[in-house]
């Protein structure tokens, strides 16, 4: 079956307006999400596989290796847990 | 103060009033009266006031917070404001009905306590028939689809329960287990002599959590509170005073930690009176151990310091009585002969009864 990255019902995506920084609640945990992790997961809804999720990225940052990193980068957050 | 960073975490204790009488109890010895209590308006103030300084996560506890017939309001509160809201309960009274209401209010994530494996040895220790309210309210928890917790606060008459309270935990269905080794503040240090575990029962514990992390994955996380008394370092006490988070009593006292209503001149500041800003930022009792700057040797020369920050101040008081002084569970500390003193006559007699924590005091 292809995989739809999608957030664990226990995970909040929100932006923090004091420190400037997107975060993912988790029971216990707050990530600090840099750079653009916090756009890439809000395209993981369970909706997209991960050539879509790429695809998408690709057109607002062309020229950005996404399609090498963005893989890689959902394969490790799924690896700790924080996707489905 | 332009560089101080804003709290992450809030612990709202929301009442001291508790069916169970566990006699690790963190709460202190004095609890607060029902009648002391903040209102509803008041929490939901206090939690919008947190979200606005920074604060993203808050542990709904106690006591027990079922007890708060509002407490599906104050969570509504927490989550409208953006803050990521845990429930911290006994079990007792987390019925479908409940549940559904909180889950309804924004209540992300669910933190049960169980003191022990075995039903009649967890009701002995919680000094109430409360196992199979356990039970049915991780079912509950589960059905809901909200990701469960187990909290177990380890001592002498639980250690060697390691390895069924995991086999329990991952049948309940939780996602992580808390093995807390017992802190000895408020009802715990009351307990101390009957709770501390001798060291055998440490290390075949600690082996056991190592062995059950390094079986098949997909069980349960295991989180070992590491026990300070025994391995001769201080615990980086709350991340740092006034550092990562903050904690607001029954009646509205805001502490750097759970256990510093304890320090007799620390004059803790109220959000009856401040806002929790000012509280966090400005009040001498959240700045009073902040930082390095207050710390005398061996702390202020120690590499350490700036990881486990001098370890903790309400125990350097409790066993000194100067919480000014390193932590006596570290072992540079001029006093870590008290600790060693402690933890050598652990298990050398049968301990006495249980104190059953219960409000009015030790008596």
């Amino acid at each position: 079956m292809t995989w739809r990255p999608a957030l664990p019902n226990s995970a909040v995506l929100r932006h923090d307006r004091v420190r400037g920084a997107d975060l993912l609640l988790l029971p216990e945990r707050v990530v600090v999400l840099r750079g653009s992790a916090g756009r890439v997961l809000r395209l993981c809804d369970g909706s997209r596989a991960v050539p879509e999720i790429v695809d998408a990225l690709a057109s607002s940052f062309p020229g950005a290796p996404v399609a090498t990193q963005v893989p890689e980068f959902l394969k490790k957050l799924r690896e700790g847990g924080w996707l489905r | 103060m332009t560089d101080l960073a804003p709290p992450w975490a809030m612990l709202a204790e929301l009442t001291h009033a508790c069916p169970l009488h566990c006699p690790y109890c963190s709460n202190p010895v004095e609890l607060a009266r029902t009648s002391r209590e903040l209102t509803t308006d008041q929490w939901c103030d206090v939690l919008t006031q947190a979200a606005e300084l920074g604060v993203v996560q808050t542990h709904l506890s106690g006591g027990e917070p079922l007890l708060r017939p509002d407490l599906a309001e104050i969570t509504a509160a927490a989550s409208a404001a953006g803050i990521y809201t845990q429930l911290v309960t006994s079990g007792t009274g987390l019925d479908r009905a409940r549940l559904s209401a909180l889950a309804d209010a924004g209540l992300r994530s669910v933190q049960l306590s169980v003191q022990h494996a075995e039903a009649a040895a967890s009701d002995r220790i919680a000094g109430r028939r409360s196992f199979a309210d356990k039970e049915r309210a991780a079912a509950v928890v589960r059905e809901a689809g909200l990701p469960l917790g187990l909290n177990i606060v380890l001592h002498r008459a639980n250690l060697d329960a390691v390895d069924a309270l995991i086999d329990l935990g991952t049948a309940w269905g939780a996602e992580r287990i808390e093995l807390a080794n017992t802190q000895y503040y408020g009802w715990g240090l009351l307990n101390r002599e009957s709770l501390l575990p001798t060291p055998g029962q440490l290390a075949r514990a600690a082996e056991t959590v190592e062995r059950r992390r390094s079986g098949p994955a997909g069980g349960p996380e295991l989180v070992w509170v590491v026990p300070d008394h025994f391995d001769g370092t201080a615990k980086p006490c709350m991340g740092g005073w006034g550092a990562v988070s903050l904690t607001v009593t029954p009646d509205g006292t805001v502490l750097p930690c759970p256990a510093a209503a304890t320090l007799p001149d620390l004059d803790p500041p109220n959000v009856r009176d401040h806002p929790l800003r000012w509280i966090w930022e400005q009040s001498s009792a959240f700045n009073r151990y902040r930082g390095t700057d207050w710390m005398g040797d061996p702390c202020r020369s120690c590499v350490r310091r700036d990881e486990d920050f001098g370890g903790c101040r309400c125990q350097a008081y409790a066993l000194t009585g100067d919480a000014a002084r390193t932590d006596p569970a570290c072992r540079l500390s001029p006093d870590h002969g008290l600790v060693r003193e402690l933890t050598a006559q652990a298990g050398m007699v049968d301990p006495a009864p249980f104190i059953p924590r219960r409000p009015g005091g030790e008596t």
